[in-house]
Formats: structure tokens, sequence, C-alpha cells
């Protein structure tokens, strides 16, 4: 290429990088001036001066995205002058990957979690007509600190637009196992989740400096929890069903603390979904409510520390810098700790107003919430316990996947149990009784199916038959729950019905669905390990399987071994499989690419190792069953949370109706 | 010429691949007899690969971890009980290959936290519940009562 042509393209692309760079700075200052100016509007009664917060909010977003989108544009052009672009890509990645790389590194994706940050912002400012600019301008201005921290935290240790003197031809490309559909979303899924629980935190917060939390409060927040809820959901799916293909023996949840660290947010936000229903409904467990989500929000922080402070080794920790880390641990001392501090002082004033007996949807709410919170400590402790053992008894050791199995689903099983029986009791008091005979059928129907998953079994596990009851138990629990709401008009009612009903039913399904195929996948699953000779078949559980041909592909950033299996059962021909071993030669690493044949009710699962000196092959042959069945229910789970979000309460001006019948509390 | 480097390149990594071990358990590894080899992939489940983040030796690619699954067995065909085999690795590689800590030492507060924070946030529910339900008497309104006295005040 010759150099004048070259040196063009230079310029053109130095502009866009450092209007990137200016419009964060900008962004930076806006959110400084929306951070301070409402609040001071918000105590001193100025009109004027809150309503800054809108227009801030929508500014702060716009000079962030296009921030986003000029380092976007660098990672899209390969242009190798950005020192971001050269250690994370390389011009011969396909497009997908050169965008998700953007994200695919610790400034990128703590540029994209600003933005996620102000994107929030400038939704609640546009969706929040229907709340009294007081709280309104309070809210925005805790969003936009949150924002002043992490712009500050960017521009002034994880610049993503820093320049290297003397360009490189090509880049280093991203690390291969990153370089996959499933993971190239996950972790814009994973932030949408994280950060949408910061609009539940801005608005507890703008709640206790307000000092006032009513039913309108709970049913503003429950939205942003319910959307970032379903957020983590997928995104932590997404990461699940990633490892389950990529990783190359089909785990897919190894209580790994970067995965720990999106689950704790998870599991709490979880519980601040459903204590916001009893604040919107019945006007109590209001000061629990306020600091869920301060802890949901603060457990968000904690993630991000984990991720990027190195402090636990983990599978995919980046950028393991303790500078960084402990600048984000003052961000979270500062946020969580001066958000308890005002919760502390306040929380006094938030009074119940609620009156309801020990058996009521109230209790069993309660009790929902117990479990989740008590789970997210025991992952918690576990997560942390390493570090603790070291720093104060001197004790180096490990905390594994064996550990939380044994110490996390015993309170899982729990909620499993109480679930159905919880979701159907009336409102205030209600007779377990009459609840529980409502149930009978659901309950026998599962009992029958967990007796029958024993008697055909062949070993005497009881994981399995257990996890079939708890999870049919939820399951038709979930349908019954729906079917009696129906009353007597049956099945015509059922349309009509509230969608925050079928949101719940679904949601509630999906969990049944999950706890049911991880005990399922994990007690029946069949391996098989062995040196296949190409053209001899072997059976596993029932298949016919044959190494037909092992052959060697070129792709665009990698070399492959591929092997070709083919899959018969009783003569007739399932499937024809081709895992894959790939050797990515700018990264230096090898990937193995599992060869999965997705059915219904299981996956056949292949992966292909090393050539023998015999001219065998080493293969490892999975059957798992209701392997799909795991992200089905996650799929379901997030469902319900976007059919409750659709439901006509949020739509109808979000509480406005309430709030002006109500008028503003005299001060 | 950049053709010729990757094609360089690569020769170089797959021979390095090659000499390294792929994935977990090799089946030059497995035991002959089905129950000493369920018992030893039952405790590879349980061993830290040390040179690993976060993955048992029965996951693990590593040459090290290989050399613990051998280890294992080694020890099984020896005729070790599962607890013999595990403090054995223990003594010579420390408890940090333990991916299930022991209840030992300080390590009872790890396993006791869930259970503890459970009776505790009981208690404080219990006591939270028990305010919350009005006590039962003649003093007291039944929730209908209370519903229509409210219904008719805010007439």
């Amino acid at each position: 290429m010759p150099l004048a042509v070259l040196a063009q393209r230079d310029i053109s692309r130095f502009m866009i990088t450092e209007f990137g760079h200016f419009a964060l700075i900008l962004a930076f200052i806006i959110a400084i001036v929306q951070m301070v100016v409402p609040m001071v509007g918000a105590q001193m009664r100025w009109p004027g001066w809150m309503a800054v917060a809108e227009p801030a909010a929508q500014a702060q977003f716009l000079f962030t995205a296009f921030a986003f989108g000029a380092l976007m544009w660098a990672f899209v052009t390969s242009d190798f002058s950005v020192q971001l672009v050269v250690l994370n890509s390389h011009s011969a990645k396909p497009m997908l990957y050169k965008i998700s790389g953007t994200w695919g590194n610790h400034e990128g994706s703590m540029l994209l979690w600003v933005l996620i940050v102000s994107l929030f912002g400038a939704a609640a400012a546009m969706t929040g007509g229907g709340l009294p600019p007081r709280l309104k301008a309070r809210v925005l201005s805790v969003q936009a600190a949150i924002g002043v921290a992490f712009f500050a935290f960017i521009l002034f240790t994880s610049n993503p637009f820093v320049r290297v003197d003397v360009p490189p031809f090509d880049g280093q490309d991203l690390n291969p196992l990153l370089q996959d559909p499933g993971l190239a979303f996950h972790p814009p899924f994973l932030y949408l989740g994280y950060v949408g629980l910061s609009m539940a935190f801005s608005f507890a917060v703008a709640a206790l400096i307000e000092g006032r939390v009513d039913a309108a409060w709970g049913r503003w927040v429950r939205p942003w929890t319910l959307a970032a809820w379903v957020f983590l959901t997928i995104g932590i799916a997404l990461g699940s069903w990633w490892a389950y293909y990529e990783l190359g023996w089909g785990g897919f949840w190894f209580w790994d603390p970067v995965e720990n660290a999106s689950f704790m947010p998870w599991l709490l936000a979880a519980a601040l979904l459903h204590s916001a229903i009893v604040v919107e409904k019945r006007e109590a467990l209001k000061s629990w409510t306020i600091l869920l989500a301060i802890l949901a929000f603060g457990f968000s922080l904690i993630g991000t520390f984990i991720v990027r402070s190195g402090l636990l080794t983990s599978v995919h920790a980046f950028a393991n810098d303790p500078e960084r880390g402990i600048v984000i641990l003052v961000i979270l001392a500062v946020f969580t700790g001066g958000a308890l501090t005002l919760f502390a002082m306040r929380a006094q004033a938030m009074e119940a107003k609620g009156v309801f007996g020990m058996v009521s949807r109230e209790s069993a709410l309660v009790a929902n919430n117990l479990l989740l919170a008590v789970s997210c400590f025991v992952v918690f402790v576990g997560t942390l316990w390493p570090v603790v053992a070291e720093m104060a008894f001197g004790r180096k050791l490990s905390v594994g996947a064996p550990f939380f199995d044994a110490a996390f689903t015993p309170f899982m099983v729990l909620l499993g149990l109480l679930l159905p029986v919880g979701a159907m009791i009336p409102w205030k008091r209600g007779k377990l009784g009459q609840t529980a005979w409502k149930l009978r059928y659901g309950f026998m129907l599962a009992l029958a199916l967990a007796g029958l998953a024993w008697a055909m079994q062949s070993g005497r596990s009881l994981l399995g038959p257990v996890g079939l009851f708890l999870g049919a138990w939820v399951t038709f629990g979930a349908l019954l729950d729906l079917w009696s709401r129906t009353g007597k008009s049956g099945a015509a009612r059922l349309l009509r019905l509230p969608r925050a009903d079928w949101g719940k039913a679904t949601a509630h399904i999906g969990l049944g669905v999950t706890i049911f195929a991880i005990a399922g996948l994990t007690a029946w699953q069949q391996e098989d390990i062995r040196v296949a000779m190409p053209g001899e078949p072997f059976e596993v559980g029932g298949y016919q399987m044959t190494l037909r041909d092992v052959v060697q592909e070129r792709g665009p950033n990698y070399f492959s071994t591929k092997g070709i299996v083919e899959v018969t059962r009783g003569g007739r021909e399932v499937a024809v499989l081709t895992p894959e071993k790939r050797v990515y030669p700018v990264a230096q690493m090898p990937t193995t690419e599992a060869a999965i044949d997705y059915r219904f009710s299981r996956d056949l699962y292949v992966v292909i190792g090393d050539a023998q000196d015999n001219g065998g092959w080493t293969m490892r042959t999975y059957i798992k069953p209701f392997a799909n069945w795991i992200w089905g229910g996650c799929a379901l789970m997030a469902l319900g949370g976007f059919l409750s979000l659709s439901d006509r309460r949020f739509r109808v001006a979000a509480g406005a109706r309430k709030t002006s019948a109500k008028g503003v509390p005299a001060e | 010429m950049k053709r010729f480097v990757q094609t360089f390149t690569l020769t170089l990594t797959m021979g390095l691949s090659v000499a390294m071990p792929a994935f977990a358990v090799q089946p030059d590894e497995v035991l002959a007899d089905p129950a000493l080899e369920a018992r030893a992939r039952d405790l590879s489940k349980d061993l830290r690969c040390l040179v690993c983040r976060n993955e048992s030796i029965d996951e693990s690619n590593a040459e090290l971890a290989r050399d613990l699954r051998l280890l294992v067995r080694e020890r099984l065909v020896a005729g070790d009980s599962n607890d013999e085999a595990m403090a054995f690795i223990v003594d010579r590689y420390g408890e940090y290959v333990l991916l299930r800590p022991t209840t030992g030492g300080a390590n009872w507060i790890l396993w006791a936290a869930g259970p503890a924070m459970l009776l505790l946030s009981l208690g404080v529910a219990g006591a939270y519940l028990r305010g919350r339900s009005k006590p039962e008497g003649a003093a007291g309104l039944s929730t209908e009562e209370e519903d229509r006295l409210k219904e008719i005040l805010d007439r």
C-alpha cells in the first residue's frame, strides 16, 4: 500500500478515536453536573435545577454512546494505532469477533459498563414521567454519581483510547476461547443485568434521602429490577451454555469465582423483585427491600471487583491488575458504605403498614427472600473463604465445586419445596391446609414421576428422582396456580389473566425445568473414553459410533483437525458429527470444539483428542440427558420476566394515578 | 510471506499441542476394574489441579493433573481406602489440593456459615412476622373487618 494512502487513512482514523476520547471526557463532565445540580435542586426545591437531570441524562448517554461507537470503529477497522486493538484484535478475525472484541477486554468492557449506566439513566429520564419531580431528580443524580465514579475510573486508570507510538502491522488476536457467538453476547447481557441493578440502587438511595417509601415506589423499582434480573438470567445462561459446548467436557457450571460473581447479584435480584411485590401490594417489607436493593448492586460491584482485581484466580479473569482492583474497591466502599450508612440513619422512618398473619403470601415471600439471601451468603462466604483463610489463619486452601454443591443445594431444595405453596397462598391470611389441598394432584403426580424414575434407573442415586420430584412439583404447582386463577369460568379466562400472572407461572415453570434438568443431567449422564480406531464401530448407551475419517482444515484464523463420526442406532443413521481440535496460530492456543447432536431429551456430545501411535484417536463420548432443558428453563425464566414486565400496570403511566391521588406528603 | 509465517507458526504450535496431553482422563489411564475406576473418578472430582485455575484434576488437561490422576489410581490399586488415598495426596501436596475443604480448624466457620445464617434469619424473620400479625383477641379487628373499616373511611 502506498505510504500516502496509508497516511491519509490514518488521519481519518485518528480523528474518530480522538473524538471518541473527547466525547468520553464530555460525558464525564456532564455526569458531574447531573450528579450535583439536580440533587441541590431537589434539596432546595428549585425546579429549574431539578429539570437539569433529564437533558443531562440524555446527553450523557449520547456522548458515551459516541465514545463506545468510536472504540468499536477502531476495532472494526483494525486500527492498530490504538493499543487496545493491538492487544485484542487481529485483521484476520471474523467481523463478529472484531465487534465483540470491543468489550472482550478490561478497558472496553468498562466503557460498555458505563455506557449501560448512562443508558439506564437516560431510559429512566424518558420513562419516568409519572415520578414526582424531586424523586426523579434524586434518582438521576445518584445514577449520575455511579457514572462519575466509573468515568473517572476509565479515564484515569483504564483509558481504552491510548495509542501506541509505532503501530504494528497486525494485532495479537482475541483469546480464541472467546471467539464464539455464545460468548460474544454474554458480557453485554451480564452488564445490562449488573448495571440494571444500579437503577434499583439509585431508587433506594433516593427514597432514603426522601425518607419515604410507598406502594408507588415499589411499582417504579420493580420493572428495573425485573429487567436487570432477566438480563442477568440470559447472560448467565449464555455463559453456562458456552462453557458446555466449548470447554470440551460438557460442564456447565463450575462455581468459579467469576461465575459466583454474577450468580450472587442474580440471587439477590430474584429476592428483590419478590420483596418489591410486597412493597407494591401490601406496603410492608419496605426497609428490607431498600436494603436488598443496596446489597444487590453492592454485589454487582463486588463481582466487578472480583473479576478485575485478580484477588481470586479464575478461569476467565482478565486484566488482573491489583491497582485497578483497589480503585474498584474504593468505589464499592463509597457506594455501598455510603448507602448503608444512609440506610442505618433513615430505615426507621420506613414504617410498614400492611398487617398479615404468619401463614400468608407475605410470609411466604419473606421465606423466599430468606432462602435466596442465605444461599447468596453461602456463595459469598465460599468464594471469599480462600482469601480469608490465607490472611487470617495462614492456610492455603481451595473451595471448589464439591463444597458449593453440598452447601448451596439444600437451600434450593427448600426453596423448591416451599415455592408452589407460597406462590398460591392468599395475601394477608391463609390456611395452609386449603392451599395444600389445591395442590394435591400436582404433588401426587410429581411423586409418581419420581417413583417411576427411581424404579427405572439403574443406580441407587437419589439425585435424579429427587430432582425430578422438585422440578415437577414446582412446574405443576405453577400450572395449578394459573388454573386456579381462572375461577369457575375456566379456560376462557386463562387468556384474559394479567400478563404478570402468566409471567409468574412461566418463570416458576422455568425454574422447575432447570432444577430437574440439572439433577437429571448430573445423575443420568453416560460417559465413554477410548481410543477409537478409524472404521471400527463402538457402542455407547445404545448408539453405534464410528470414526470414519480425520481431516485437516483451515478456518479464517485457525487450523482444524476434524473427526468425522457416524452415529447410528439400530441400523438407522442418527447423525454425522464433526468434533474439531483447533489451533489459533496468532494467539498460540489450541481449543476443542465438541460436536453435539442436540435432541429434545438428550444431547450426544463427542470430543476428539490426540492421534495415538497405533493410528487411533482419543475420543470421548457423552450422552447427556435433558441438557437442553437447563437453558430451556433459563429461557423460560427470562420469558416469564419479560411477560411480567409487559404487564399493564407497569405500562399505564407507572403509578402516576396513585401518586396524584395521594398528593405530595406535607414536609 | 505472511502465509509462510502462518504455516511456520502452525507447525510450531501443532508440535507443541501434540506434546501436550489433551483434555482430562485419557484412555490409557482408565483402570480395568470399573468399581475401582469409578472410585478414582469420584476422588478426582474433589482434587484440584494445582497449576490450573479452579479446575479439578478430572477436568484438567495439564500434565500435573495427569500425574495426580495416575497417583490416585496407583493408591487405589495398592488397596488404599478413599480416605487413605486422599490423606496420602494431602500429605504430599497440602490441603490446597482439596476442592472440598475439610471441616477442621477454622473451616467450621465456612461450613456452618449457611445453616447458622439461616437459623439467625429465621429468628429475625419470625420476630418480624409475629410483630406484623395482630394478636388474636377480642380487642383486635379481624382483617376482613379492618378492610371494611378502611373502605368506609376511604369513602
